[in-house]
This record gives structure tokens, C-alpha cells and sequence, in this order.
């Protein structure tokens, strides 16, 4: 059983949590990612880790609130326990040598853009951040990008906040301006990364994104996360989650993650009603 | 004078057209009238050829002997001495190429049945045993078993028997490997797996779930942590695929998945919260132990047409006679001599079919077993919305890729010698991470052996 020791609501549909787990705090790295499970019939689901505080011993997630699973975990409040917690998984994000480079986020892929940003800005190398968001409401870590970003553009698709447009906007302007990035490292939805990499393609920029498809163990056995990579099928748990943007089958992605798309709707919905007839 | 009756006493079953709508178990086990009957056809011979076939080497005649003299208990002690989960061989173990292969009996007529004599045993014991094992006194030695499955939880109990102070370390959040995500609820209970782990808490093994070796700890930092031994039982690793195309369309499983889905994760309870798609017509393909559990688990699941498709013929099929015939009565299509060429879907990137070849048998390849060679202009389509791939798997890289010096064969299997010893010093491997996928019971085989040497390496350590 694993502590809940802080809980924060980002916004309306987006919880961060830090969670007491000692041996994953020790060695989690950004890009890595946990699996857990909030109770005991609960469903395993990856989440990537959003921080990490190796003396204290937590490990910080943040999660959106999609399928039953996440929404009984928003329902665990701080000094509960969500039953199990394992990690970390995953390869680490690859930050050595990096001199200069864009992280792009969007919507809750931020919690996972974060951590290498923030990473990379310990390692002396030069971040400038975009991220986007719907609208103003959903605005998530944007001190926290601010502190470890020599520059930072803030995008909603309605321009509530920040600018009105899309992070690919963003990054166009960046890279037109004449930044040269060694890197872009998009983290966000599925459809956000395909066209930040159609346009890093574009420009020769090698860009790695970070993949959360469908797991069940997340330790290599069970194959659900498999994705193709430059024609291959990978496993995102133990070969990923990171890839080279520009190998990646994103419209496969996309229609994998659909896959059970119903049952999470009513699963949802069963759960909501469990919670309200409590 | 013995019973000379050619045939073993049959198993009663749960009806197939009953059965194959539910998770309850199959074989419902010996009564003790059926097991006295079947244990006075044991000749009891000298020789002891059934114990050579054991894995493990169980002192069958004599364990039989105690159940003629309806000693249960007493028959229960002699299976415990080799073996450490009698209640699950007794249901998995293929007893008809190991011990009963070995009978006399067989000779003219049928072998004792020594598998079902060995589960009437192990339930007797559950359902009348209220003692727990005593922990034995501690020798003050820390070994530690990576993988609580078949192999691991029998290295962990011989070694906790011997007084070592032992930790298992599971990644998943419930011990027993296979027999929990795998082999499914009606080949095995899981209370049955839940009790043998529970005797070896008993015994003072300590078991951490959610733990991987690898990644949350290395095997360095066990020796560091004082582990004198460490036994690594990791299991199979990464489902295989055919690499054809449509091979990632949605409703395409590995076995793995579907049966991780289904077992360890309760996907055909109503109230799981792990979903798996429903399905009208599966195709599983491959012909082994674990397609005819896949195949069983969709048929349950409420699938109409379940076939097997395999791509020689059911004489060269892996999977043993009686999960075979299981199947089949349970309304299982076997489509041997069938090769998938191209997994069909539609807009919506789900399954619609799978186109598939004929084949036929050519001469024998390298594993003796004819091999199959595609008919010309056989190609045709079977009508699906699911398919399971069940053709093997690749060993977990995890361990591999981050323990320095640690040998591996050109498969990415650890290399271990008899004894199970790898290339480094007090590190031993047995079970699936070294053989490849094989069978339970024959891990639990190199777990036992694995676990003497470890005792033989620590001792020589001090001496």
C-alpha cells in the first residue's frame, strides 16, 4: 500500500498526487513511468512520472480524469493508500549532450514534458518551452516551466491565455527565428505530437515523443503497447516510452487507443453513480 | 492383489456444453473410492521407472502405497518432501510424457493415474490440514528469488526449508507467475495457488510484490543489500508475433494479453474494471498448452466459432492430449495444416478476418516434426473479430540489459549449467529466462535444483 501524502487539483479535470513509494523515488528518472492500481479489483494503468523527491521518498503523478480507473483514483484523498504502485518503468529519457533544445507540452502531457525540461535546465542546456492548453481553465505547471525554461510560450486553442493557436504555431515561429534545437521533445496528445513531428520532419530536427499507449503489465509480457516504429513493432514498456518522432506510426497509435473506448465511457459512468449514490 | 483393470479410473469433469459457459474448474477430482481403486493398479515396482520420469523424482510408489493404506496425510508428506506445489501438479503437469510415460501399467492398457492420484492427495491435505508448515529455525543466510512463479516459489520454499531467510521478489501485484496470470481459473484455481503461497509465508519466505528486478532494484544491489544467492525465475518474457500485415489491428491479442486480461486481471467478471473486447468468432493461433487455454477463455467468454489455427498437423501439436481433447469437446474448431497469411480489418482498424493458406506436411525439420509447406492457391479467408497470437515468446530484456556479466545465449535466454549457475558468481537461473516457454513442472524442476546449489555455494563460501 502506497500513501497518498499531498493532493493537489490542478483543474477541473486533472490531479496531481505524490505518493509515498521509497524504492521507485530512488530511481525514477524523467520519461520513466509507474503502474498502479487504486484498489483491489482496481484496473493497472501506466502513469508517467511528473517529479520525484529521492529523500523524501515520493514520487509525484498527475492524471487526467478519462475511465473509471482515474476517477476512483480522484477519489482517494491525501493520507489514503492506493494499493499498488510499481516502478519505475520505462527507459529514461536519453538527455546527455543536449546543448539547446524546444520541449513542447500540451494538456496533461505537460506533467511528463516538465521533468525532463526541468532536467535538462540542471544539465546547463538552453530549454525554451511551448505548451498548450484548450483554454485558460486547464492551465497546468506553468511556474514550474517558467523556472526551467530560458524561454516559454504559452498557446490555448481559444486564446483565453497566453496565444491563440497551436503549439506547432509556436514552434514554427521558434525555429523561423533562427533557433537551431539539437532536440524537440513533444509529450502531449497523440494528434499534438504526429504534427509537431510532421513539422520537425520538415525542418531536419530530430524529435523524440514520449508514448502512453494501452498496458497491462508494463514489464514486457504482455505485448498490448506494442507500437510500429520505423516498420517494427515495439513495446513501449520496455523499448520505449520514448521514440524517434519521425519513425512513429501515429494514426495506428490513435486507433489502438480507441480500442476500448466504450467500455471506459460506461465504466466511467457506473463508477461516477457509484460515487454519487454513496 | 492388485486391481488389473486396463483402464485408469476416468476423471469426473463438469459436462463440456456446461463447462464451456463458465470458470469453474473442469476436473472435478478423484472421490476416495475412485483414488483407493486407482492406487491398488500401482504394481508398486522395485525399479521405480515412474520416478525417473519425474521432474522432481517424487517417491510415487510410495506416496500410492500410504493412499492404499488411506494414509493420505502420510501420502501428502512423501509428495511434499520433492515437491514443493503438489496441488498444482497434480492439475498441470503433463503427467503422460513424465511418470505415467514410465509405467508398467502402459505397457498393455493404461498407466496408473499417478497426476490424478497426486491431486486427490494434495486436496485431501487442503480440505483437512488446518496446520500451517512451521517456519524452520534460521541459518542466517539472505537469499533472494526474483519471480514468484512456478520455478521461483519452489527455489523460495527449498531454500526457506533449509533455513535460509528468503525474499521473493514479484513484479506483478500477486505471486504466482504463471499459474496466476496464465493458466486460467478452470485448469487451476487460484485459491489452490493462493494457498501453496501462503505455506511458503508460512515456511518464513518473505514475498514483494510489485517489485522489478531490473528497474525498482538491480541484482547488484541485492549482493549489496546482503543477499549471498540470488535465483532469478523471471519467467518467458515478450509475446511473440507472426509479423504479418494487420498484425496491430484492434482485437488482435498475444495470448499474454488475453490471458492476463481474462486471469490475472478478472476481465470475465462483470465488476472488473479490465476490459476485453466481446467477441463473435476467435481465431487462435498456434498449437500449444497456452492456445488451447486462450481458446477455452474466448469460448467462455461468450465467442461462438472458437478455432485453433495451426499450421501443421494436430500430430505435431505441443499442447498435451487432454487440453486438446478438452477443447474439442468444448466446441473448440480445429483448423490444422492452416497458416495465417494477413489479419483483415476495416475503417475502423478492427478485425474482420483472416486470410489464411493451406498447408501441407513436407519432410522432417530440424525439431524432427514434418514441416509444413504452403499449398498453392489455398488461400481463403476465416470469418473473425478476434485473433490471439499463441506462437512463444522472447526472453524479458530487463534483467539482461541491466545486470553486467551476465551471459546470455544468442535467444537472450541466461545460460545456466546443470545446476542452474550463470556467469556470475552466486547468481542462478531456472524456469521459462532459461530454457524458453516449456512447462511448469519443469521449472519448478531447476528451481529445486537451483536451490540445492545455492546452499552448496553459500556453505563453500564459509568454509
Amino acid at each position: 500500500m502506497y500513501k497518498i501524502v499531498r493532493k493537489q487539483v490542478l483543474n477541473p479535470t486533472v490531479t496531481l498526487m505524490e505518493v509515498d513509494a521509497p524504492l521507485v523515488a530512488k530511481k525514477a528518472e524523467p520519461g520513466q513511468f509507474i503502474i498502479l492500481r487504486p484498489d483491489e479489483n482496481g484496473e493497472r494503468i501506466p502513469l508517467t512520472v511528473a517529479d520525484f523527491d529521492r529523500e523524501k521518498g515520493t514520487v509525484t503523478i498527475i492524471f487526467q480524469i478519462v475511465g473509471a480507473t482515474t476517477e476512483k483514483l480522484n477519489h482517494l484523498n491525501e493520507g489514503e493508500f492506493i494499493h499498488d504502485f510499481v516502478g519505475p518503468l520505462g527507459v529514461p529519457s536519453h538527455t546527455e549532450g543536449l546543448k539547446k533544445v524546444a520541449v513542447v507540452g500540451g494538456g496533461v502531457g505537460c506533467a511528463i514534458a516538465y521533468p525532463i525540461a526541468k532536467k535538462l535546465h540542471n544539465l546547463g542546456c538552453e530549454v525554451h518551452s511551448v505548451v498548450g492548453f484548450r483554454n485558460k481553465d486547464l492551465v497546468i505547471l506553468e511556474e514550474e516551466f517558467r523556472a526551467n525554461s530560458s524561454l516559454m510560450k504559452i498557446m490555448t486553442d481559444d486564446g483565453s491565455y497566453g496565444t491563440k493557436g497551436l503549439v506547432t504555431d509556436a514552434l514554427k515561429e521558434l525555429i523561423d527565428a533562427g533557433n537551431n534545437y539539437d532536440e524537440v521533445i513533444a509529450i502531449g496528445p497523440l494528434v499534438m505530437m504526429k504534427f509537431v513531428c510532421k513539422l520537425t520532419k520538415e525542418y531536419d530536427i530530430k524529435t523524440v515523443v514520449s508514448m502512453n499507449p494501452i498496458m497491462i503489465d508494463g514489464t514486457g509480457m504482455c505485448g498490448g503497447c506494442r507500437l510500429t516504429v520505423g516498420g517494427e513493432t515495439k513495446f513501449a514498456c520496455v523499448d520505449g516510452p520514448d521514440f524517434d518522432g519521425h519513425l512513429v506510426d501515429f494514426d495506428e497509435a490513435m486507433e489502438r487507443g480507441t480500442m476500448y473506448k466504450e467500455f471506459e465511457q460506461r465504466k466511467r459512468e457506473e463508477t461516477c453513480n457509484l460515487f454519487k449514490n454513496a | 492383489m492388485p486391481n488389473m483393470s486396463l483402464k485408469k479410473n476416468e476423471m469426473p469433469v463438469q459436462q463440456a456444453n456446461v463447462r464451456n459457459k463458465n470458470f469453474s474448474e473442469v476436473a472435478l477430482g478423484y472421490t476416495e473410492e475412485q483414488a483407493l481403486d486407482e492406487a491398488e493398479r500401482c504394481l508398486n515396482c522395485k525399479n521405480m521407472p515412474c520416478r525417473s520420469g519425474c521432474p522432481v523424482s517424487i517417491d510415487i510408489p510410495a506416496f500410492i502405497a500410504k493412499v492404499r493404506e488411506k494414509d493420505y496425510e502420510g501420502a501428502y508428506e512423501i509428495i511434499a518432501e520433492s515437491s514443493s506445489l503438489p496441488a498444482v501438479c497434480g492439475r498441470v503437469c503433463p503427467q503422460e510424457t513424465q511418470c505415467e510415460s514410465k509405467c508398467v501399467r502402459g505397457i498393455k492398457g493404461e498407466p496408473v493415474g499417478i497426476g490424478r492420484l497426486e491431486r486427490f492427495v494434495a486436496d485431501w491435505h487442503n480440505a483437512h490440514s488446518t496446520e500451517p508448515p512451521k517456519a524452520p529455525a534460521k541459518n542466517g543466510h539472505k537469499c533472494a528469488v526474483i519471480g514468484a512463479g512456478p520455478s521461483g516459489l519452489t527455489c523460495a520454499g527449498d531454500l526457506a526449508k533449509m533455513g535460509y531467510d528468503v525474499t521473493v521478489f514479484e513484479a506483478l501485484h500477486l505471486a504466482g507467475g504463471v499459474l496466476v496470470y496464465g493458466i486460467p481459473e478452470f485448469r487451476l484455481p487460484k485459491s489452490i495457488v493462493q494457498r501453496e503461497v501462503d505455506n511458503l509465508k508460512a515456511l518464513g519466505v518473505k514475498v514483494e510484490t510489485n517489485v522489478v528486478i531490473g528497474r525498482t532494484i538491480s541484482i547488484d544491489e541485492l549482493f549489496e543489500q546482503g543477499y549471498e544467492a540470488i535465483f532469478i525465475g523471471s519467467g518467458a518474457g515478450l509475446p511473440r508475433f507472426m509479423n504479418i500485415p494487420g498484425e496491430n489491428l484492434k482485437g488482435v491479442y498475444s495470448a499474454n494479453e488475453f490471458l492476463t486480461r481474462v486471469n490475472l486481471m478478472k476481465a470475465y467478471k462483470e465488476n472488473s474494471d479490465t476490459p476485453i473486447k466481446k467477441n463473435t468468432n476467435v481465431a487462435v493461433v498456434g498449437g500449444g498448452n497456452v492456445a488451447m487455454d486462450a481458446a477455452r477463455c474466448a469460448k467462455r467468454l461468450g465467442a461462438e466459432n472458437v478455432y485453433i489455427v495451426y499450421r501443421r498437423g494436430e500430430e505435431e501439436m505441443p499442447a498435451r492430449n487432454e487440453e486438446i481433447e478438452h477443447a474439442k469437446e468444448e466446441g473448440i474448431i480445429f483448423k490444422t495444416l492452416n497458416n495465417p497469411v494477413e489479419i483483415l480489418g476495416n475503417e475502423h482498424k478492427f478485425v474482420t478476418g483472416m486470410k489464411c493458406v493451406e498447408m501441407e506436411l513436407g519432410e522432417p525439420d530440424q525439431s524432427g516434426r514434418r514441416r509444413p509447406i504452403e499449398k498453392p492457391d489455398s488461400e481463403f479467408v476465416l470469418d473473425v473479430d478476434c485473433v490471439v497470437m499463441s506462437i512463444g515468446t522472447s526472453p524479458n530484456p530487463l534483467i539482461r540489459n541491466t545486470t553486467a556479466g551476465l551471459e546470455t545465449n544468442r535467444h537472450g535466454c541466461f545460460v545456466a549449467d546443470e545446476n542452474g549457475a550463470t556467469s556470475l558468481k552466486g547468481v542462478f537461473a531456472g524456469g521459462d529466462a532459461v530454457t524458453g516457454a516449456a512447462t511448469v513442472i519443469l521449472a519448478m524442476g531447476a528451481g529445486k535444483t537451483a536451490a540445492k546449489a545455492m546452499d552448496e555455494y553459500i556453505k563453500s563460501k564459509q568454509m
